[in-house]
């Protein structure tokens, strides 16, 4: 199927001020062909497609799309020529429908061609997308949005789709169905070019790859033949040592929340709704779901942002908490690491060593008597730098300054340093390469088996399987009752953060049956 | 087109030197501007700049004017770098002398060594419930402080008319409109003998330092930079939003108090309905020169002094319209905000519409 390369790129270099996104990249996507660009996170996958798609130019180098050569400007002018993308945010209005969102997508030529909502429609079914034309986004999920950027996309039948990091948002059922759609149009003659890092995904779909490292080309290979650890070996460049999940058995219950209501402050934040749960100590709690589910508003309650309405909601090893403070609850022995590292978990402006202030002031002597102790401080930002082999020109540098990886690993290390009874960490490896996500799934295990209750919130169900005991989803504010990691598959969990509404109600009612909390 | 796109991380010299480059551009603006009215520039900006600092009486009125500048604008930057916009020192400033003022008026014709600073305790807590009013709305009812502030300065000034005229009129003083003179002891002492310049100036000293060890060393002054740069790290870290409002307003409305019953007891000696002349407002300029800073505040309030003395020479002099100060210190703010922006920013074209066919690929060096 392949013949002649419809994409093809050669010796291309793109620098900006002080980093080299990629030096002297060439590779070529086959006609029909499922193509994965595979790397770390700034290993320069983003500048490639950029490129392509003519929002950056390179510095140097050249490539040819269906055999000519291939510069474009600007996007309209790669779409013109058969370049379609798939981006991992969307952008699409919410209070418009999907045809007026579409509309607005295409070109004023796109859209004269023909009885537009027809073509959606058709587009739509030949593809299995469904969608409804006239919905209104705002009211659509997570994976219906995607479909409309896609079928966007098929609209002006693109010669190479490019999509980036698609399945970041979606459940795995949602994935199985936008994996057939790929297939499907790859065999009609569709060139994609697929970006992740999720490697049993490219396994599963992807004929050749492409790997990244720190911008240059580390080589191709067929993923089918290939093992997610290979992989991921070729893409760090170091043997990978995964974690084992080698817990004793439970202690003492050390986290106790209890049918803990709380309204969102926010105006499209979700309300919590009588969430239930309790870790023991030794234990590792993770906490599935889509964003955008209450993850953030849990993580807030649990920190103590906002306090609940009884003390009783939240209790630390059997004492009452839900109305201490978030500096209280430090005090007794819980750390947080939120998800959003700059503006929430540290100030982006102030320096490492200042932000060690932030939450480890009480537990490491950082200030004494309301008077700040730069050195102290300087001493315990310089350990954590040193310990999580942070990469920074030193301590005083501005968090800002840190790619998001290392700063991720600059709060694990501040929040896990502290020896917490109780730590709650939301993404805790998001953004963070492999080497280091396996350095703070150890650290985390390490915590655990030392007797501190852990609970993960995070949206990559590889990581959830791999480190934590038992397992729950929050869909909609409602936390799923939990069960052993053991006897959870990758399905049953992906219909729960489906947010079935029939599911919840259900659940809800079980709840509500039983007096006492059901999985304690 | 053009437009600002966001630096990655400014560059650190750039940030110190803006100051500086405003100093230079309101020269080279003032330069043209004398140059346009038909007066001597080089003359006018001589008198401006460097007449005041070759004598030494405007030396001392320098330090006269700069006490309640540096004094006001140390407790002001302490609020803005808490995201505090206190804009109503004026009317805290008024109010101090007024309640500071009203204890010698009260104590009259009495004295003794405790009077002064009874007044100055009276002025700063005058200061303190007129900024606690900004504070109080804001903390309880999510009111814009920059209004109420500023709208209160009004207030503030009608008061003061409203009691000179009235119930704080000096009864020999054949119906003017102001209080007594100031018995001797509730009299400011001088700093330099036969001059204006009075012992404030070393509060103002004190202030700045005090500021220093508060925002540099103290957690309490931390908490009010993770405040004004992250709100969610101040809630992250447990710091309350609340406290901190309303330590920033106490801080500012309390400098601004006294800084009004220095002016009061100092260079004025009793209280006039003229009494507030814009320093609660001019210091908003010399904090934000002083980027906030202690120390720096200190210089920018002794250039703003500067400017006020060599303003007035220029006036005289050449017979420069009044306005030619406000001119001069408004420049000042423009081209400090301006280069601000723009090493927080820099300058982009936008993409101009396409001009080469799309066939003509631009042609790129072959990699090495």
């Amino acid at each position: 199927m392949t013949g002649t390369p419809i994409l093809e790129l050669r010796n291309i270099t793109k620098t900006f001020p002080g980093v080299v996104a990629n030096e002297d990249v060439s590779f070529s996507v086959g006609r029909g062909e499922i193509h994965a660009l595979l790397g770390e996170n700034g290993a320069g996958k983003s500048t490639l497609v950029k490129m392509i798609y003519g929002i950056q130019k390179p510095d140097s180098g050249e490539m040819t799309f269906m055999g000519e050569a291939f510069a474009p400007s600007k996007p309209s002018e790669a779409r013109q020529k058969g370049v379609g993308m798939v981006f991992q945010h969307f952008c699409l209005f919410e209070a418009l429908t999907v045809y007026e969102n579409i509309a607005l997508g295409l070109s004023a030529a796109e859209a004269k061609t023909g009885d537009l909502r027809q073509r959606i429609i058709d587009v739509s079914t030949t593809y299995g997308l469904k969608v409804d034309p006239d919905r209104l986004v705002g009211t659509l999920s997570v994976g219906e949005r995607q479909r409309i950027e896609i079928v966007r996309c098929l609209l002006s039948e693109p010669k190479l789709l490019i999509m980036d990091e698609p399945t970041s948002v979606l459940t795995p059922q949602e994935v199985n169905v936008l994996f057939e759609t790929l297939r499907r149009l790859a065999s009609e003659g569709c060139s994609i070019l697929y970006i992740s890092h999720k490697l049993e995904e490219i396994r599963a779909l992807c004929s050749k790859a492409t790997v990244l490292r720190g911008g240059k080309l580390v080589g191709s290979c067929d993923p089918r033949r290939e093992t997610a650890k290979s992989l991921a070996e070729m893409m760090i460049g170091a043997t990978l040592n995964r974690p084992v999940r080698d817990l004793p058995e439970p202690g003492e219950i050390r986290l106790k929340v209890q049918e803990l209501s709380m309204e969102s402050d926010e105006q499209f934040g979700v309300d919590l709704e009588n969430v239930t749960m309790a870790v023991r100590a030794g234990e590792i709690l993770g906490i599935a779901g889509v964003a955008g589910n209450g993850q953030t508003e849990l993580m807030e309650a649990l920190i103590g942002e906002r306090p609940c309405r009884f003390s009783r909601q939240i209790q630390l090893d059997g004492a009452d908490i839900g109305q201490a403070g978030p500096r209280e609850r430090r005090a007794l022995g819980m750390c947080f690491a939120p998800e959003e590292r700059l503006g929430h978990a540290a100030v982006p402006g102030m320096a490492l060593w200042e932000n060690t202030l932030l939450s480890a002031g009480r537990t490491n002597d950082l200030a004494r008597r309301g008077l700040i102790s730069p050195t102290n401080a300087n001493r315990f930002a310089l350990r954590v730098v040193d310990d999580l082999k942070v990469k920074t020109a030193g301590v005083k540098s501005a968090a800002r300054s840190l790619s998001g990886g290392n700063l991720q690993k600059f709060i694990m290390g501040r929040e896990i340093m502290q020896r917490p009874k109780v730590l709650i960490a939301s993404q805790p490896t998001w953004g963070v390469d492999a080497g280091a996500a396996a350095t703070i799934h150890r650290i985390l295990l390490d915590l655990a088996r030392e007797g501190a209750a852990v609970v993960i919130i995070s949206q990559d169900l590889d990581e959830l399987f791999t480190i934590s005991t038992r397992i729950s989803v929050i869909a909609g504010g409602y936390l799923f009752p939990s069960q052993p990691t053991g006897e959870l598959t990758v399905e049953s969990l992906g219909l729960a953060m489906g947010g079935r509404s029939k599911e919840i109600e259900a659940a809800k009612r079980a709840d509500e049956a039983v007096a006492e909390p059901a999985h304690v | 087109m053009f437009r600002l796109v966001p630096r990655k991380e400014p560059n650190r010299a750039m940030l110190y030197a803006t100051p500086f480059l405003a100093v230079a551009l309101t020269i080279v603006a003032g330069f043209l501007l004398f140059g346009a009215l038909g007066k001597d520039p080089l003359h006018a900006l001589f008198l401006i700049f460097l007449k005041p600092l070759t004598d030494f009486n405007s030396l001392a009125e320098m330090l006269v004017k700069a006490t309640p500048l540096v004094l006001i604008a140390t407790g002001l930057a302490i609020g803005f770098r808490a995201g505090v916009w206190n804009i109503g020192a004026e009317g805290q400033f008024t109010i101090g002398a007024i309640t500071g003022g009203s204890v010698a008026l009260a104590a009259y014709p009495d004295g003794g060594p405790l009077l002064l600073p009874l007044m100055a305790v009276a002025g700063a807590l005058g200061g303190m419930a007129w900024a606690a009013i900004p504070a109080f709305l804001r903390t309880r009812f999510n009111a814009s402080e920059i209004l109420v502030s500023l709208m209160l300065v009004y207030v503030a000034t009608l008061l003061l008319s409203f009691l000179v005229h009235g119930a704080l009129r000096d009864p020999e003083g054949f119906n003017f409109p102001e209080s007594r003179l100031f018995q001797e002891d509730a009299h400011v002492p001088a700093l330099i003998p036969d001059t204006r310049a009075h012992i404030g100036f070393l509060v103002a000293l004190f202030a700045v330092a005090a500021a220093y060890v508060y925002l540099e060393r103290l957690i309490l002054g931390f908490q009010v930079k993770v405040l004004g740069q992250a709100p969610r790290a101040a809630r992250f870290a447990g710091y309350s939003e609340k406290r901190i409002v309303w330590t920033c307003f106490m801080i500012s409305g309390a400098l601004a108090g006294v800084a009004g019953l220095f002016e009061a007891a100092g260079p004025v000696g009793q209280l006039v309905p003229s009494l507030p002349v814009g320093y609660g407002f001019t210091a908003i300029i010399v904090a934000f020169l002083g980027r906030l800073h202690p120390v720096g505040i200190l210089f920018a309030g002794l250039l703003m002094a500067l400017t006020y003395i060599g303003g007035e020479t220029a006036q005289i002099e050449m017979s420069l319209p009044s306005a030619t100060t406000s001119v001069f210190q408004g420049m000042l703010l423009f081209f400090l905000l301006a280069t601000d922006v723009l090493v927080n920013f820099r300058v982009a074209r936008t993409a101009k519409p396409l001009a080469t066919p799309s066939g003509a690929a631009p042609k790129l060096k072959p990699a090495e």
